[in-house]
């Protein structure tokens, strides 16, 4: 299993590297470069010129892609053009913020998830379960950004039980309990809202695997076992059809760690996701191929811990 | 042959599905005895009821859209009667069922001797270690050798012989005096499958239950059934010792079964077929011969109205006075059909 893993991980290496051709010349395509934004009427555009001969950006592509690779073999994604800072600190910063909101997020989603699905496929075609169906398909239809701004208006503003912005308060000491209780209270309504929303697929999908489990042929040997239905769905069902939600969290692990974009602006959420957008708004070049390569690497780390999660939960599945 | 002997005794019983709000029965008046170290073969179609019948015997049809009418008799109770709970206790323990595909019917996620295991759980006051005894011999017993690497093992890593012999044991973990077999070979290649025969025939005479064999394969009947029963659009039409039954076939429709069976010295490169299929639940007339749709070369009176079954030797009975004239279409034209 080990050797799969390192053989998975080596053939990441061209994946990433393709990536990382396609990120850099889709990134120089769009309109405008880090200087546009400062020009004014009275800007001298040899000034401008001068600062784009200076960061290289008058070079061929190749050239510039060349330089980006050797510093980032070194572990130099270049600086920042709009903070002025190294890309990794700013990226570093963000990461921290965006890993406890996941956390957060995902350990509500599955929390609020996995009993409604159970529920729902438990009881198919009841009154609870149509409750249930209504309750996701009413989640799934609203846009996260409605349901993020009622909260932070009622929740944030009118009643002010939560901060509206920010992801500590300035007064507490890094390290200090008052300032680990302040963050939980900062993430706690994006992540509430991340996974009221969330909670759709999950639902479906298990609330789907559980009646097609209910009709399988083990299920009828287990009761001509004479098993009681309830032990049945504890020891046999619930089991089997949870396997899929396992082998997805993968996924999701990583699919969070690149933050959720709509979620973190809103809520003023010092994140990846936050620094995503802001990045591609100034055209900080260096950022958004750091953050894009991140992205890219996540994701093909979630198929890798995917498939290891299945291989441990299913024995029909054995990574040799 | 007395009535000590009767392990369970099945009176009219009527199975009807749910279609559309209507009840429509799929097991429409079966009545049948299963005695005490005895191999009762139910043979027929698809479709003719057959597992319906062994559902409704152990309980495990959907209480929501069938619904069991008649008797079942076990040990003076009537199963038809029982609820979920107290079948529960019934199951596993004094009736079990051995079912056709040993792969689906197993669970993927769960190790071999938990499942066996599982029946002893709930069924018996054994501690753990007498269950994992248990379980050891019981493997040994279906003829699996090395108990201790299989009870470790899943499904997916066994055999298809070896699965079935697995779900053997399940069947007989708490010695149950009444085994439903349905199919249990169908779904093995022939090899395995006359070793799965054997096993059962060996188990009977150790545990001296009672087994119900529900197939559409004669060939298994010939060899391991004491007793047939012929089941056609969801009533017996001919029962019968196998050794009878086989020799001197009555009804036009078992008749018509041993006729469709593939000669190798058979002149003609044609297969013999029964016209016709058998009829939907729906549309089946429930009055008259079932069958006279299909050998509709013999006139209508021929057939009585309300076709019962008659013994016509020790043991023997057939439905519906048809077979007294009946004859094959190439017996009369002298033309194969």
């Amino acid at each position: 299993m080990w050797k799969t893993i390192l053989r998975r991980l080596i053939i990441m290496i061209p994946q990433l590297f393709v990536l990382s051709i396609l990120i850099f010349i889709m990134a120089k395509f769009m309109p405008g470069d880090p200087f546009t934004g400062m020009i004014t009427p009275e800007t001298d555009p040899t000034r401008i010129e001068e600062l784009r001969e200076k960061a290289g950006l008058n070079d061929p592509w190749f050239v510039q892609y060349g330089r980006w690779v050797g510093n980032a073999l070194q572990g130099d994604f270049g600086k920042s053009y709009t903070f002025q800072r190294d890309v990794s600190d700013i990226i570093g910063e963000r990461a921290i913020n965006t890993f406890y909101l996941s956390f957060l997020s995902v350990f509500l989603l599955y929390l609020i998830a996995i009993p409604l699905g159970i529920l729902a496929g438990r009881y198919h075609s009841s009154r609870l379960d149509k409750t249930i169906i209504l309750y996701s398909f009413i989640t799934y239809a609203i846009p996260t950004f409605v349901l993020a701004l009622v909260f932070l208006y009622f929740l944030g503003y009118q009643l002010h039980w939560f901060p509206t912005s920010g992801s500590v308060d300035i007064k507490y000491e890094e390290g200090t309990w008052g300032f680990f209780w302040s963050k939980l209270y900062h993430i706690l309504l994006p992540a509430i809202t991340y996974a009221i929303l969330g909670t759709t697929g999950i639902i479906q999908y298990l609330r789907s695997e559980i009646i097609d489990a209910k009709a399988m042929d083990y299920v009828r040997t287990a009761r001509s076992k004479g098993i009681p239905m309830r032990k049945i769905y504890t020891k046999h069902i619930f089991r089997n059809s949870l396997l899929p939600i396992a082998a997805f969290l993968g996924f999701t692990i990583t699919g969070l760690l690149s933050g959720s974009i709509f979620i973190e602006t809103i809520f003023g959420y010092p994140g990846m996701g936050q620094l995503f957008i802001s990045s591609i708004a100034s055209r900080d070049y260096s950022v958004i191929t750091a953050l894009v390569l991140l992205f890219g690497f996540l994701t093909l780390l979630g198929s890798l811990l995917s498939d290891i999660i299945m291989s441990i939960v299913d024995p029909r599945i054995r990574i040799e | 042959m007395n009535t000590s002997d009767e392990l369970l005794k099945i009176h009219n019983l009527h199975t009807g599905f749910r279609i559309k709000d209507t009840f429509y029965d799929a097991v429409d008046g079966v009545s049948l005895t299963l005695r005490k170290n005895e191999i009762l073969a139910i043979v027929g179609e698809s479709g003719c009821g057959k597992s319906t019948l062994a559902t409704s015997i152990i309980g495990l049809h959907d209480p929501n859209n069938t619904r069991v009418q008649g008797e079942i008799m076990f040990k003076n109770t009537n199963l038809a009667t029982l609820s979920e709970e107290e079948f529960e206790q019934v199951r596993g323990s004094e009736i079990s069922m051995i079912f056709q595909d040993p792969l689906s019917a197993l669970n993927p996620l769960m190790r071999i001797g938990e499942q066996i295991e599982e029946s002893l759980k709930y069924h018996t006051d054994m501690s753990k270690v007498k269950r994992n005894e248990r379980v050891f011999e019981l493997l040994r017993q279906v003829g699996i050798n090395r108990p201790e690497r299989v009870v470790k093992q899943f499904p997916h890593q066994l055999s298809g012989g070896m699965r079935q012999r697995v779900m053997i044991a399940i069947a007989i973990a708490c010695k149950p005096q009444i085994i439903i077999a349905d199919e249990p070979t169908t779904a093995l290649d022939v090899t395995i499958q006359s070793q799965i025969l054997d096993l059962l025939i060996d188990l009977q005479d150790e545990t001296n239950a009672g087994i119900l064999l529900i197939t559409h394969d004669l060939g298994v009947v010939a060899e391991v059934a004491d007793r047939v029963a012929v089941m056609y659009a969801g009533e017996i039409i001919e029962e019968a010792p196998v050794e009878e039954l086989f020799k001197r076939p009555k009804h036009p429709y078992t008749r018509s079964l041993f006729n469709s069976i593939p000669q190798m010295n058979a002149h003609s490169g044609r297969l013999n077929v029964i016209e016709g299929i058998v009829p939907s639940l729906i549309h089946l007339p429930r009055t008259g011969c079932r069958f006279a749709p299909r050998i509709s070369w013999l006139p209508d009176s021929v057939h009585e109205d309300h076709p019962t079954l008659h013994e016509v030797s020790p043991g023997h009975f057939v439905r519906c006075s048809c077979w007294e004239v009946f004859h094959f279409k190439s017996e009369i034209g002298g033309t194969t059909s």
